[in-house]
Order: structure tokens, then C-alpha cells, then sequence
């Protein structure tokens, strides 16, 4: 058999996604089937892993460059890839999905921080800079390092770890502290199950928030900074590893950044399974190589942080927010959103949707056009019944709140917060109570145990609400639950212990059926989930 | 606990994973992350020999390693499940799928819940052997199960 050999101008560049999620449906053997069918074919094709396009119920999304754009195929499975190539999926023929670009889905978002991720490859730098890497550090490098910081100010972005705090200001107090040596702190422990922005940016567009931080430290005067990982990432930690090698040689990292003569390193540290570190005192004390103990504030870490030094601690979302505001101004990024939630939000749809995955809006799209729009409802095809908002820690809400916009306010109002961002769907096969108690549950789990209402009050939850469970006075317990709420919401050190309250109020308050009268519903009763967490001997 | 000095971890190994480590700042966590790594587990005796290397108390050297699930005394079996017990996953059926993967474990299998892998829109989601595998019902489970004994 002969075959005849490709020319450039014949070459096909096939892109498929080596973003985890997209490895966990098969996008690695799909990969290596188009690479072998591509030989079988006689045809010249190149497959270049990308990140995720955040469609994820598409994946593995196969994308092939053509003159009109990239034409999508999906979800695909190795199986399917040898009648995909017959049928003309290397010209981009077949059963396709269309443009990918033009998908209804991602035409109504907003993408600033995800505007490459699912389009380059992560790991090259090349590609990062075709698409506008480097200009936020650019201009700031032009900068004196004071307007830098206005600049954050200005454009009013909040921190994107969830609570919200101005990150200007913040890097302001930074700034001003006079101390030999400073840090930036990336906050990339993202353990708050529903969100996934973090990894999907680390494994998609890692150079992005290196230049974030980097500008961070030209900012506040800081030369070294840490990414805290969570080693439930294992990808992430890979890929931001070979992007801080690139970045180096490259001389975007090191000690002349850009030929500027200012320095600035990163270095990666892996977390070691405890949830409790995403909170900033426990992730400075991870770094510094001890149990994630909360600290008590003051002091605040902008003042005595990693190793008693003035640290910047930012998620990744909020530093890799910062390269659009530095490239294209603060008033830019300001136009964007509603109130004093100003750019947009990286919103994750996960749990029992249809359409589950990463979109990034402006600030104030609701509830409903989320879930509903953007999700398409839930996967089961059951009615929706329940959203849990922002982690763990954030209320469930039912359906008659999905008009809520999605900013700070309008859902601190509602008693509920925006958190990173998640959305996870319950259909109406949940048991509202069952998941109150899972809360409680996972605080015992999860507390560091420093204060007493989060470590001792997490372990009485769960056994008051086995009580209501049992119907061993349900009123009476309901009241001594509340009690205990208002004591950990009041009386903890951080958001653990004092928010864990937020989803056992909200769903005792929104889905008050499930703990009344359990046995004459048919509600199964709550087995209690055991433990088998690795305890040292 | 395992008896001290048993050759398990070889205390030169331990001293020289220590040494790769010990000029970075707050160097405790990479080193037990290497150790864990290499031997799957870390022993009393390992905990000794890195307190000795970076004038720790042992009971520091060991209160880090008790805090962090990572890091495990005893090493796991040869196919080695961890079940999301997330909300996420939780919404389309982890906890059938954690008793499946309960009811499958002993002797060469062993289960750890996790809470979260970031794989919150196509879950549930367990992690076999450090491959992980979304979409996963209780019989998809019970063949990675397989698959991982074949491989390993």
C-alpha cells in the first residue's frame, strides 16, 4: 500500500482537550484514536491539546480547524472517532456540532478570564502571547508600582475566593507595610466541591495567572510567590509546574522579568487533602509547613502573613483578573457588571444539570437563566428542586428564589453568598434533610478544630439533626438546632465553622417538609455516613 | 505502630529526600509529600529521622502528618478507589456509588472518600489508581475494579 505524502497546506490541526475533567470521559483515548486513524487515512493531522472550553457535557469536544473557524464534534468516544474520520470529520464534515464559536452557550457569556482557555495550548508560550498574554505586565511594568495598585482599585474588583474583598485594597495595605521581604500567595486550593474555575484556568491557561501574580508582586514590592495547589489536582499541579519552568526560561519569571531588572518567582506547593487550607491563615500555615490551623485576625496576613512578612493572598480568579484590568484599564473591567459587583463571574454548573460546566458572565444574571438557560435543568430530567450556591458552606435555595441575580448583594439579602461561584442542581429526589446533615458532617470532618463552636458544634449538629431525623421531638430539636447555629455562625474563627450554619438554616428554613413527619412521606431514613478518613496511629 | 527502624523507609533515603528539600522555605510539607510518594507511607521511624534532619520535635513531624489525609502510616492496597463524597456528586448518586465501592473493598482494595475533584459537572466521580473516571455508575466501578487488578 502506498501512500502519498502530506504537504503543509494538507496538514489538519485537530484540537482535544487535555483538561481533567475531559481526561475522565475518555478525551486521552480519543485523542490517540485520531492520531491512528489520521495514519490510517494517509492524512498529515496534528492534535493539539487544549484546555476545556467550559461546555462540559461536550466532552471530549473534539474541534477541527477549518477556514471557517473550529467545527466541533461531540461528545465523542474513541469508539466513534474511525466512522467520525470516514464521514468527513477531518475537513470538518459530518455529524458535527457546527462553530464551535458560535454556540449559543458560549456566544451569551462574557469570557475575560477564560478567553483562551479551551482555545490555546496551556504550555505554549508562544500561543499565550498570540492571544494577548503579556499585556497586562507589559503596561504595568511601565507603571510606578502606587497607580498599579489604583489601577486594581479602580476597577473595583472583589477577591474571588469568596469573600469578596476589594483586592485593591488589600494589595494597598500591602504596599504600604515596610518589610525586607514580601509575598503574593495564590489561594488555588479550590476544595469547595461545584467549583472547578480554578483547576479549569491552571490546566487551560496557567500563564495567566503568573502574569497575575507577577504584577501583583511589581505592585506591592514583593519578589517571591507561592501557588497553593490542593493534590486532588494532579493535572494542575503538572501543568502549572511546566509553565513556571517555561515562564523562567522565557524570562517572564526570574530575576530581570521582562528585561525590566525587577524580580519576581513562583514556586508551586502541592496541599495534602484538607479542606480547611483554601482558608488563607490555614493555606499560610500549610506553606509554612504546619498543621492548616486557622489563625486568629488580627493580624491580617496583608500585614503579617507568610512567615510573619506582608502577603498578598489572592485566588487565582481575582490575580488572573488583574491581567485584564492592567491591559486594558480599570475602566474596562469596571463597565462591566451591577453595583459593587464590578467584571464578570466565573460561574460553574455542576451536580444533577444537563448542560453542567464554566460560564463567565458580567455580574447579575439570575438563578434561573443559569440553571435553566445556561443548564438546560437538570440531567435526570426530573424537576429541579434545590441549588446549593457557593461550596459547602452556601444555602440551598428552592426554585422560588431562581429570580435572585447572582451578585454579592443580592444574595447576601437573600441570606445566601455567591462563594467561588458554584452551582450545584438537585433534582426532587433529595432529601433536603440528608443534606443538612451532610453539612454538619462535613464540618466535624473537615474543622481544624482551633475553636470550639466549629469542633465540637459541627459533631452536635449532626446529632440534633438525627434526632429531628428520628422524630424525637422534631420542634423542640429544630429550636435547639438554630441555637447552635447562631453559636458557630458567632462564635467561630473562620468560615468553616461559621458558615456551615448557612446550608442546614436555609434548608431547614426552604424545604421545611423534609424534617417533619419523615416516615409518613416515605423519606428513607438517614444512615449515618461513616468515616474512613486515614487516621495516623 | 509499626516498629521503629524496621528498614520499611531505610533512614539514608529519608535523610537524602530531607537534604533535596531543606534550603526551601517551610520545607516539611514537600518533604513528606516525597516520602509518601516513594514509600507510600510514612513510618514512626521516618517521622523520627525528619524531626532529627529539621530540628523538629517528633511530635510536630508527626501533628502534620495526622492533619493532612495524604499522608498515611499505613500504605494503601494495590488498587487503591477514592469515592467524591462531594455535594456535586452527591446530586447524581455518589453515596451508591461509596457503598458500592465500601461493599467492593478488603483484601486487595482499598476506599477513601474525597471530597471533591473538580469534576463537579460530569460526576459521580471516583479516582482508581490515581486515573480518574467521571460519569461512573456502581457497575462502571466494579470494572475499573477489574481493570486495575489486571494492570497491577
Amino acid at each position: 500500500m502506498s501512500r502519498a505524502v502530506p504537504s503543509d497546506a494538507s496538514r489538519v490541526v485537530v484540537h482535544v482537550p487535555r483538561d481533567s475533567a475531559a481526561r475522565s470521559v475518555g478525551a486521552d483515548e480519543v485523542a490517540a484514536a485520531i492520531e491512528h486513524a489520521a495514519v490510517a487515512a494517509g492524512r498529515d493531522v496534528t492534535v493539539v491539546r487544549t484546555g476545556t472550553r467550559g461546555m462540559l457535557w461536550l466532552e471530549p469536544l473534539v474541534e477541527v480547524t477549518t477556514e471557517a473557524g473550529r467545527v466541533g464534534y461531540g461528545p465523542v468516544t474513541a469508539d466513534e472517532v474511525d466512522g467520525l474520520v470516514a464521514a468527513g470529520l477531518l475537513d470538518g464534515a459530518g455529524p458535527s456540532l457546527g462553530l464551535v464559536d458560535e454556540l449559543t452557550w458560549l456566544r451569551r457569556q462574557r469570557r475575560v478570564t477564560f478567553a483562551r482557555v479551551g482555545i490555546v495550548d496551556p504550555l505554549d508560550a508562544d500561543d499565550y502571547l498570540a492571544h494577548g498574554g503579556l499585556r497586562g505586565l507589559r503596561r504595568a511594568l511601565t507603571m510606578a508600582p502606587e497607580l498599579v495598585v489604583e489601577e486594581v482599585v479602580g476597577s473595583g474588583l472583589r477577591g474571588r475566593g469568596g469573600a469578596g474583598f476589594p483586592a485593591g485594597i488589600k494589595w494597598r495595605t500591602v504596599a504600604g507595610a515596610d518589610a525586607e521581604q514580601k509575598y503574593v500567595c495564590a489561594n488555588a486550593d479550590e476544595g469547595d466541591s461545584g467549583t472547578f474555575a480554578d483547576r479549569a484556568v491552571l490546566e487551560g491557561d496557567p500563564f495567566q495567572l503568573l502574569e497575575g501574580m507577577t504584577i501583583a508582586g511589581l505592585a506591592v514590592g514583593a519578589t517571591q510567590g507561592f501557588v497553593y495547589v490542593r493534590s486532588e489536582y494532579p493535572d494542575a499541579v503538572a501543568t502549572l509546574g511546566a509553565a513556571v519552568d517555561i515562564a523562567r526560561g522565557r524570562g517572564w519569571l526570574g530575576p530581570d522579568v521582562l528585561g525590566s531588572g525587577r524580580s519576581f518567582d513562583v514556586e508551586v506547593r502541592v496541599g495534602a487533602g484538607a479542606y480547611i487550607c483554601g482558608e488563607e491563615t490555614a493555606m499560610l500555615e500549610s506553606l509554612e509547613g504546619r498543621r492548616g490551623m486557622v489563625r486568629a485576625k488580627p493580624p491580617i496576613p496583608a500585614l503579617q502573613g507568610l512567615f510573619g512578612m506582608p502577603t498578598v493572598v489572592n485566588n487565582v480568579l481575582t490575580l488572573c483578573a488583574v491581567t485584564s484590568v492592567l491591559a486594558d484599564g480599570a475602566e474596562a473591567y469596571a463597565a462591566l457588571g451591577v453595583g459593587r459587583s464590578r467584571g464578570t463571574q466565573v460561574f460553574q454548573l455542576g451536580g444533577n444539570v444537563a448542560r453542567g460546566g464554566i460560564v463567565e458572565t458580567a455580574f447579575g444574571a439570575t438563578i434561573d437563566e443559569l440553571v435553566n438557560g445556561f443548564g438546560g435543568g437538570t440531567a435526570s430530567g426530573r424537576p429541579v428542586r434545590a441549588v446549593q450556591i457557593g461550596g459547602p458552606l452556601g444555602a440551598y435555595l428552592p426554585v422560588d428564589h431562581f429570580d435572585l441575580p447572582m451578585d454579592y448583594e443580592a444574595l447576601a439579602e437573600a441570606g445566601a453568598m455567591l462563594g467561588h461561584g458554584g452551582v450545584v442542581v438537585f433534582d426532587d429526589s433529595v432529601d433536603m434533610a440528608r443534606q443538612a446533615r451532610f453539612a454538619m458532617e462535613f464540618c466535624a470532618a473537615e474543622s481544624c478544630g482551633k475553636c470550639t463552636p466549629c469542633r465540637l458544634g459541627a459533631v452536635r449538629g449532626v446529632e440534633v439533626i438525627d434526632r429531628v431525623l428520628a422524630g424525637d421531638d422534631p420542634d423542640g430539636n429544630l429550636a435547639l438546632l438554630e441555637d447552635l447555629c447562631e453559636v458557630m455562625t458567632d462564635g467561630s474563627l473562620c468560615a468553616m465553622g461559621g458558615l456551615t450554619p448557612m446550608p442546614v438554616r436555609s434548608a431547614v428554613a426552604g424545604f421545611t417538609e423534609d424534617f417533619h413527619d419523615r416516615a409518613g412521606r416515605g423519606l428513607l431514613p438517614v444512615v449515618p455516613l461513616t468515616q474512613n478518613r486515614t487516621e495516623s496511629s | 505502630m509499626r516498629q521503629a527502624g524496621s528498614g520499611v523507609t531505610g533512614e539514608e533515603r529519608v535523610r537524602a529526600i530531607v537534604a533535596e528539600h531543606r534550603t526551601r522555605p517551610g520545607p516539611l510539607l514537600p518533604v513528606l509529600h516525597a516520602l509518601q510518594h516513594e514509600f507510600g507511607r510514612i513510618d514512626a521511624a521516618a517521622v523520627r529521622t525528619v524531626a532529627d534532619e529539621l530540628n523538629l520535635s517528633r511530635a510536630d513531624v508527626h501533628g502534620v502528618v495526622s492533619f493532612y489525609s495524604d499522608f498515611r502510616s499505613d500504605p494503601v492496597e494495590a488498587v487503591h478507589v477514592r469515592v467524591c463524597r462531594g455535594e456535586a456528586c452527591q446530586a447524581l448518586g455518589a453515596e451508591q456509588l461509596y457503598d458500592a465501592a465500601t461493599d467492593a473493598a478488603g483484601g486487595d482494595v482499598s476506599v477513601e472518600q474525597v471530597f471533591c475533584f473538580g469534576n463537579c459537572a460530569l460526576g459521580p466521580t471516583v479516582e482508581v489508581n490515581g486515573r480518574l473516571r467521571g460519569r461512573t455508575g456502581p457497575q462502571d466501578l466494579a470494572a475499573a475494579i477489574a481493570a486495575a487488578r489486571t494492570a497491577s
